[in-house]
C-alpha cells in the first residue's frame, strides 16, 4: 500500500508515461471513447425512458379505455352487425364485479368520434370545439393541470347538472382578450350560456384530447344533447399492483355479457390499454439500456486492450532501463507493480474524462431537445453504473497491464543491460 | 569480502557450449581496488555479471561477505544486489527522465528509504562527487564525465559493501577518465572495496591488484603499487 501513496511512484509513473505524450493522450482517447459511448447511451437510454414516463405522467400507468362498436357474431337469436350501446349501469355493473378496478369515470365527447364540434361564441369572438361530458373522478385517470383560480368539475355540478364549464389553454387565447381573468366569464356553447370555473394546462401525450377542449359536467352533457344513459366509453384504472392486461379481458368478458355478445367475439368491444403499451415502452428502454451495456463495455475493452498494447510497446522500449532498474535493486514484484500502475492509471485517466465529458454530451443533448416535442428529459446515469464501469476498468487495466508486466519481468537484467 | 572457489560457466549457443569461465579461484579482501583486465573474450565481464549476481554460476562456490550466494531466485537476487553491490556500467546507465538527484536516490527507493531521508543522502553523494549543483539537471544536459560521476554516486548511495564497475571509462576521453579513477580512489581510499573491468593498462595500473584473465582462466595475478590518478588531473 506504501507503493500507491508513495510520490516517487507517481513520479515514475508520470516520467514514464510522459516519455511519449503523443502516444500517451492517442491511447488514452481510445479508452475514453469507449466510456463516452457507454455514458452517452445509457444516459441517453435513460432519458427516453424519462421522456416517455414524463408523456404518460398525467394518466394512470395502468388504465385502459373501453367502448362499445358493432357485434360480428350472432347470438342470442341477435343478428350480426348489431351496434351496441354503453350505459351507465354498465360502469357501476363493472365496478362490482371485477375488484381489480379502481376508478370508472363514464365519459362522452362530442366533436372527435362523430358530430360536429361545438360552436362556442364569446362577445363576438367564436371557435369550434370538442365538448367533453365529465364526472369528477375522471381526472383520478387521467389528470388535468388546472391553472390558478380554477378548478375542475365538482360533484355538485354533476348533482345539479350546472352550467360550468373548464377551458384549454387555447380556447382561452381565441375567445379571451389576453389582459382578461377567463374565470367567472360566460361563454355560449351550442346556444347555452355556460360559466368557466377553471382553464387546463394541456400535456401533449395524452391521446386525441388537445388543448382547446372544453369539459362540461356528464349530467349537463347529457340535457344539453339528449343522450341519456348513453356512454361514449370507459375510462379505467387498475389498482397499481392489478395485471392490467387480466383486467382488460375481465372488463371485455362483463360487458359482453351485459349486453348479450358472443364472449368469442372480439370485434364488439373496443379496447385500449395504456398499460400494455406503456410495459412495452418501459421494454424498449429496458432493451436500449441493454444494448448501451454491451456497446459499452465491448467499446472500453477495445480501449483497454489498446493500452495493453502500447504498454507492451513501451516495455520493450524500456528494457534497458528495467534492466538497470532491477541491476539497483528492483525485485520482479516492484517492477510488476510499476508497469500494472501504469496501466490502470492511463486506463482510470481515461475513463474518468470520459465520465465528465459524457456528462456534458449529455446535458447538451438535453439543452437540444428541451423545447422540442420529442420523448426525452432528465438523461442521467445511475452512480452504481458509473462507479460499476470504473470498477471494470480498473479490472480490466490491471489484467491487460499483466501482459506487458510479465514481459518486463521475463526480460533477465542482464539481457536488458546487454542491450544497446 | 568476495570468495570464488573452482567456479565454471558455460553459454549454450544452439547446440554448441561455450565454456566461458573454466575454473576460476579468486578472493578480495575488504577495502581493495581491484582491476580485472583480459582481451574481449577472456570472460572478464562474465565474471563481473556472475559477482554481481546479474547471471548465475554453472558449477563452484560464490561467498560474498560470508553469504553463500546460490540459488538465488530473481526477488532474492534483487535484494542481494541492493544491500551489497553498486554497479557502473560503461554506457551510465542514468535514467534519462529523472534528474541527477533522483537517479541517484532510486537505489535508496529499492532500500524502502523515506523521501526525505533519499533526497538528504542523494544531495550528500552527489556532493561526494562534486555535483551538488547539477543535482536538478537531467542525464541529457551533463557531459560524459558527469554522468558517469553521477553513476558512481548511484552506486555508492547504497552503501554497497563492493561496488562493481565495467569499464568506467570506456566511453569517456583520457583526462575525464583520470577524473573519475580519481574519484574512484578516494572512494577505495575511504574503505571501499572496488573491482573495475577495464581492458586500459593506465586505467589499471592506478588500482592496487591486476587479474589478468585469458581464456576463462587466471593467468595473472599481482599486486602492484597504485598510480594516483590525481598527478594527471
Amino acid at each position: 500500500m506504501r507503493f500507491l501513496f508513495d510520490s516517487n511512484t507517481w513520479q515514475e509513473i508520470f516520467g514514464s508515461i510522459g516519455k511519449n505524450r503523443t502516444r500517451t493522450i492517442i491511447t488514452v482517447i481510445g479508452v475514453l471513447w469507449g466510456i463516452l459511448i457507454y455514458i452517452v447511451l445509457s444516459g441517453a437510454a435513460k432519458g427516453l425512458d424519462n421522456g416517455f414516463e414524463k408523456q404518460f405522467q398525467n394518466v394512470a400507468m395502468n388504465s385502459m379505455f373501453t367502448w362499445a362498436q358493432s357485434t360480428s357474431m350472432p347470438y342470442k337469436g341477435f343478428k350480426t352487425g348489431r351496434q351496441l350501446q354503453l350505459k351507465l349501469s354498465d360502469g357501476v355493473l363493472l365496478k362490482n364485479r371485477i375488484p381489480e378496478i379502481q376508478y370508472i369515470a363514464p365519459r362522452n365527447v362530442k366533436g372527435i368520434f362523430g358530430g360536429s364540434p361545438a360552436q362556442t361564441i364569446r362577445s363576438g369572438k367564436s371557435g369550434n370545439y370538442a365538448v367533453y361530458g365529465d364526472y369528477p373522478i375522471s381526472t383520478k385517470i387521467a389528470t388535468k393541470k388546472i391553472y390558478d383560480g380554477g378548478r375542475f368539475i365538482n360533484d355538485e355540478d354533476i348533482e345539479g347538472a350546472r352550467k360550468v364549464c373548464v377551458i384549454g389553454e387555447r380556447t382561452q387565447k381565441e375567445l379571451f382578450e389576453s389582459d382578461e381573468n377567463p374565470i367567472g366569464g360566460y361563454v355560449r356553447i351550442d346556444n347555452v350560456f355556460f360559466q368557466v370555473v377553471g382553464v387546463h394546462k394541456y400535456t401533449p401525450g395524452g391521446g386525441f384530447e388537445s388543448d382547446s377542449d372544453i369539459y362540461i359536467p356528464f349530467t349537463t352533457f347529457k340535457k344539453l344533447y339528449n343522450t341519456g344513459e348513453n356512454v361514449g366509453w370507459f375510462a379505467i384504472a387498475a389498482y397499481d399492483d392489478a395485471d392490467v392486461i387480466k383486467v382488460e379481458e375481465n372488463v371485455k368478458a362483463v360487458l359482453k355479457s351485459i349486453h348479450n355478445v358472443n364472449p368469442r367475439d372480439e370485434r364488439a368491444i373496443g379496447s385500449f390499454n395504456l398499460g400494455e403499451i406503456f410495459n412495452r415502452i418501459v421494454g424498449f428502454a429496458k432493451g436500449l439500456t441493454f444494448m448501451s451495456l454491451v456497446v459499452g463495455i465491448a467499446t472500453i475493452l477495445a480501449g483497454v486492450i489498446g493500452i495493453g498494447n502500447i504498454l507492451l510497446i513501451s516495455v520493450k522500449e524500456r528494457t534497458k532501463e528495467l534492466g538497470v532498474r532491477r541491476a539497483l535493486g528492483a525485485t520482479p514484484k516492484e517492477v510488476r507493480s510499476l508497469i500494472i500502475l501504469e496501466s490502470v492509471f492511463l486506463t482510470m485517466l481515461a475513463g474518468i474524462m470520459g465520465i465528465i465529458l459524457g456528462a456534458g454530451v449529455l446535458s447538451l443533448i438535453n439543452k437540444l431537445t428541451k423545447d422540442i416535442d420529442f420523448p426525452y428529459s432528465n438523461p442521467t446515469v445511475p452512480i452504481p453504473y458509473v462507479l460499476g464501469a470504473l470498477a471494470i476498468m480498473v479490472v480490466l487495466g490491471t489484467l491487460i497491464g499483466l501482459i506487458p508486466a510479465q514481459r518486463a519481468v521475463s526480460i533477465k537484467p542482464i539481457d536488458a543491460l546487454r542491450e544497446e | 569480502m568476495i570468495e570464488i572457489k573452482d567456479l565454471h560457466k558455460s553459454y549454450k549457443m544452439g547446440s554448441n557450449s561455450l565454456h566461458v569461465l573454466k575454473g576460476i579461484n579468486f578472493s578480495v579482501e575488504e577495502g581493495e581496488l581491484v582491476a580485472i583486465m583480459g582481451s574481449s573474450g577472456s570472460g572478464k565481464s562474465t565474471l563481473l555479471n556472475i559477482l554481481g549476481m546479474l547471471d548465475v554460476l554453472d558449477e563452484g562456490s560464490y561467498t560474498l561477505d560470508g553469504v553463500p550466494i546460490k540459488d538465488l531466485n530473481e526477488t532474492k537476487a534483487a535484494q542481494y544486489r541492493n544491500k551489497f553491490l553498486g554497479f557502473v556500467f560503461q554506457s551510465f546507465n542514468l535514467i534519462n527522465y529523472k534528474s541527477a538527484m533522483e537517479n541517484v536516490a532510486l537505489p535508496l527507493y529499492y532500500q524502502k528509504v523515506g523521501r526525505k531521508e533519499r533526497q538528504e543522502k542523494a544531495l550528500k553523494y552527489l556532493e561526494q562527487v562534486g555535483l551538488r549543483e547539477w543535482a536538478d539537471h537531467l542525464p541529457s544536459e551533463l557531459s560524459g564525465g558527469q554522468k558517469q560521476r553521477v553513476a558512481i554516486a548511484r552506486a555508492m548511495a547504497a552503501e554497497p559493501k563492493v561496488l562493481l564497475a565495467d569499464e568506467p571509462t570506456g566511453a569517456l576521453d583520457s583526462t575525464t577518465s583520470y577524473e573519475v579513477m580519481d574519484l574512484i580512489q578516494k572512494i577505495n581510499d575511504a574503505g571501499n572495496t572496488i573491482l573495475i573491468v577495464t581492458h586500459e593498462p593506465d586505467i589499471a595500473d592506478m588500482c592496487k591488484r591486476i587479474v589478468h584473465l585469458k581464456d576463462g582462466v587466471i593467468v595473472e595475478d599481482k599486486k602492484i603499487t597504485q598510480v594516483r590518478a590525481s598527478q594527471y588531473v
